[in-house]
């Protein structure tokens, strides 16, 4: 086999043609997002109040350590968290299963009511859902009453107003997770269940010794955008229940807006928002560690 | 074995055929009736969003809340542009969500096509910092990013404001990466012997090939855009700036607010993705899953 031989100019172009074509996106990612990572660690350790010349500190970091406020934030967001991602996993799972079904008439029609939600943005259903849990005139109150229950006080009480929160994140992401896990589902080869009901296994142990295994990288993805997605939850607190009452359904998100966008006190926002990401990544360690083996 | 035996054999074999057929008709009525009130609930906030669309606030607040369209949707678009000039967001939305589309896929597929497709210096290297960035919360850039934005390049409540920083979009060229490593090679070298340049392939040979795939990310990009919140929110300050989720959470907080012609905002913001949406669930549901397909 012989191979053409290649003019020098030609070769040279060759050589530089990944680099212009990686060029553009580069330098949108090192300005808006690498170096940003960078920075924002750096201001963690300024006062950015007093301007560029403020000495490093570790104030933020203390004040962190013993902020009230902030502890609220992350037990309210950890609460969110341990209740909502695995009901919400739970459920979607479930659902890919029913949806994934034979026995499943108008499987289109099922799809599409589970998906829809998806469609809709975060800002237009926290709308929403303020609009059905309001007390005195919202659907879910009129809903109780008619099947002789009283009324829920939803918004103005912590129990209920973080209930609220949980509820509108399953309606909202269930089917995206949903979506995702189907597509797992379908990747599982029809081989493996016949097989095992040849030998016998029933649906309930086919679903924990296949579709579960087999799903594992899956669930996993999800899990780790859920998480991360649930510890920068911010429109729905925020415009739901507006973080009330009191703090009861402040997070971190809302409490991180609260200090740079509201007080513009950048540099103690970035000490929480370097939080959130410390966290973000443990946790992730964790259930990689934890669920990640062998996948 | 006698002619009775095998005849009662039949009628055994018969028997439990019909009662497995019966056993799934079971299952599959539990699992419908199961299904049927769960995808009624999914439905449900959307449908009564659209409802209260129509209907002017004494009705959405009477004692008998409507569930049928009502003919106040004009009067309370009326009433939401004079509170938000929603037109004028509609607008800026508009062309935010397509100018962000159209050059985040043409930095990603860029970029991607570069990593799938060329052995280059660094390029692992590089590849390896994208994706390590991968699962660094948004939060932690967003200190850094609007200082960078607001004050150094004064750029708040412009459209490049909310366009640039989000065009750093790590999935994207993951997904680009992906897409493309299905191009076969020998389709590109057929190209380059023919004289095209590097660019007339990526452009006209490799870039047609992965069409669906670019469908597929046009429509997440767009629907990202159009529903993102919180960074519009923050770099943009002035009423006619906002994009349409900015304003219609303006709204949200108010104690004194027009909830029908909320609704009309919120129906507006979310009608045509649900019906690109059921025009495209397939490209859709295949690029949500695009992500989650690690092997």
């Amino acid at each position: 086999m012989t191979t053409l031989p290649t003019p020098p100019r030609a070769r040279r172009r060759f050589q530089a043609a990944p680099y212009l074509f990686v060029l553009p996106y580069l330098l949108i990612f090192a300005s808006f997002w690498a170096w940003p990572i960078v920075s924002s660690f750096l201001l963690s350790f300024k006062d950015s109040r007093l301007g560029a010349a403020a000495p490093w500190s570790v104030a933020n970091w203390s004040r962190l350590a013993g902020d009230e406020f902030f502890r609220t934030a992350l037990k309210n967001t950890f609460v969110i968290l341990i209740i909502q991602v695995p009901s919400m996993l739970l459920m979607a799972t479930g659902l890919a299963v029913a949806l994934n079904s034979r026995m499943l008439r108008a499987r289109g029609l099922f799809r599409f009511a589970f998906f829809a939600p998806l469609v809709v943005g975060t800002v237009a259903y926290s709308a929403v859902f303020r609009l059905l849990f309001n007390t005195d005139f919202g659907m879910v109150n009129r809903a109780l009453g008619g099947l002789g229950l009283p009324p829920v006080d939803w918004l103005n009480q912590p129990g209920p107003a973080m209930a609220v929160i949980i509820l509108a994140l399953l309606w909202r992401w269930t089917g995206y997770n949903a979506i995702i896990l189907l597509a797992g589902l379908q990747g599982i080869r029809e081989e493996l269940y016949e097989a095992a009901s040849i030998d016998g296994a029933t649906p309930w142990e086919q679903f924990w010794k296949i579709t579960v295994p087999m799903l594992r990288p899956t669930l996993l993805f999800c899990l780790v955008l859920s998480l991360i997605g649930t510890l920068q939850l911010f429109t729905e607190p925020a415009l739901i229940t507006n973080s009330g009452p009191g703090n009861a359904t402040m997070t971190l998100g809302t409490y991180l807006y609260q200090q740079g966008f509201r007080s513009f006190n950048f540099g103690y926002a970035s000490t929480i928002a370097y939080t959130v990401a410390a966290i973000a990544a443990v946790v992730s360690l964790v259930q990689l560690r934890l669920f990640g083996r062998d996948t | 074995m006698t002619a009775h035996s095998t005849l009662d054999g039949v009628t055994q074999a018969r028997d439990t055929a019909r009662a497995r057929r019966n056993r799934e008709l079971g299952k599959s009525v539990a699992l419908h009736a199961l299904l049927i009130p769960l995808a009624l609930l999914f439905v449900a906030p959307l449908y009564l969003m659209v409802v209260f669309s129509t209907h002017p606030d004494s009705a959405i607040f009477s004692p008998a809340p409507p569930l049928a369209f009502g003919g106040a949707f004009v009067e309370n678009f009326r009433q939401l542009q004079a509170d938000t000039n929603f037109v004028r967001t509609l607008a800026n939305s508009t062309v935010i969500s397509v100018l962000y589309t159209i050059f985040s896929m043409l930095l990603t597929s860029m970029a991607g096509f570069a990593f799938a497709k060329y052995a280059f210096r660094g390029r692992n290297l590089l590849f390896g910092i994208i994706l390590a960035t991968l699962t660094i919360p948004s939060f932690v850039t967003i200190i850094p990013q609007f200082i960078l934005v607001a004050r150094d390049l004064h750029l708040s409540n412009t459209y490049w404001a909310v366009i640039l920083p989000t065009l750093a979009n790590t999935i994207g060229i993951f997904y680009m990466r992906q897409a493309f490593q299905t191009v076969p090679d020998d389709l590109l070298h057929a190209a380059r012997i023919d004289g095209a340049s590097e660019w007339r392939t990526f452009w006209q040979i490799a870039l047609p090939v992965v069409r669906p795939a670019l469908a597929a990310l046009a429509i997440l990009l767009f629907l990202a855009s159009w529903n993102d919140y919180l960074w519009p929110l923050i770099v943009l300050t002035q009423k006619d700036s906002y994009t349409m989720p900015v304003a219609l959470g303006t709204l949200v907080g108010l104690t004194r607010v027009s909830w029908g012609a909320l609704m009309v905002g919120t129906t507006i913001a979310t009608l045509p993705f649900l019906a690109l949406f059921l025009a495209l669930q397939r490209h859709f549901v295949a690029g949500i899953a695009g992500g989650a397909v690690k092997d």
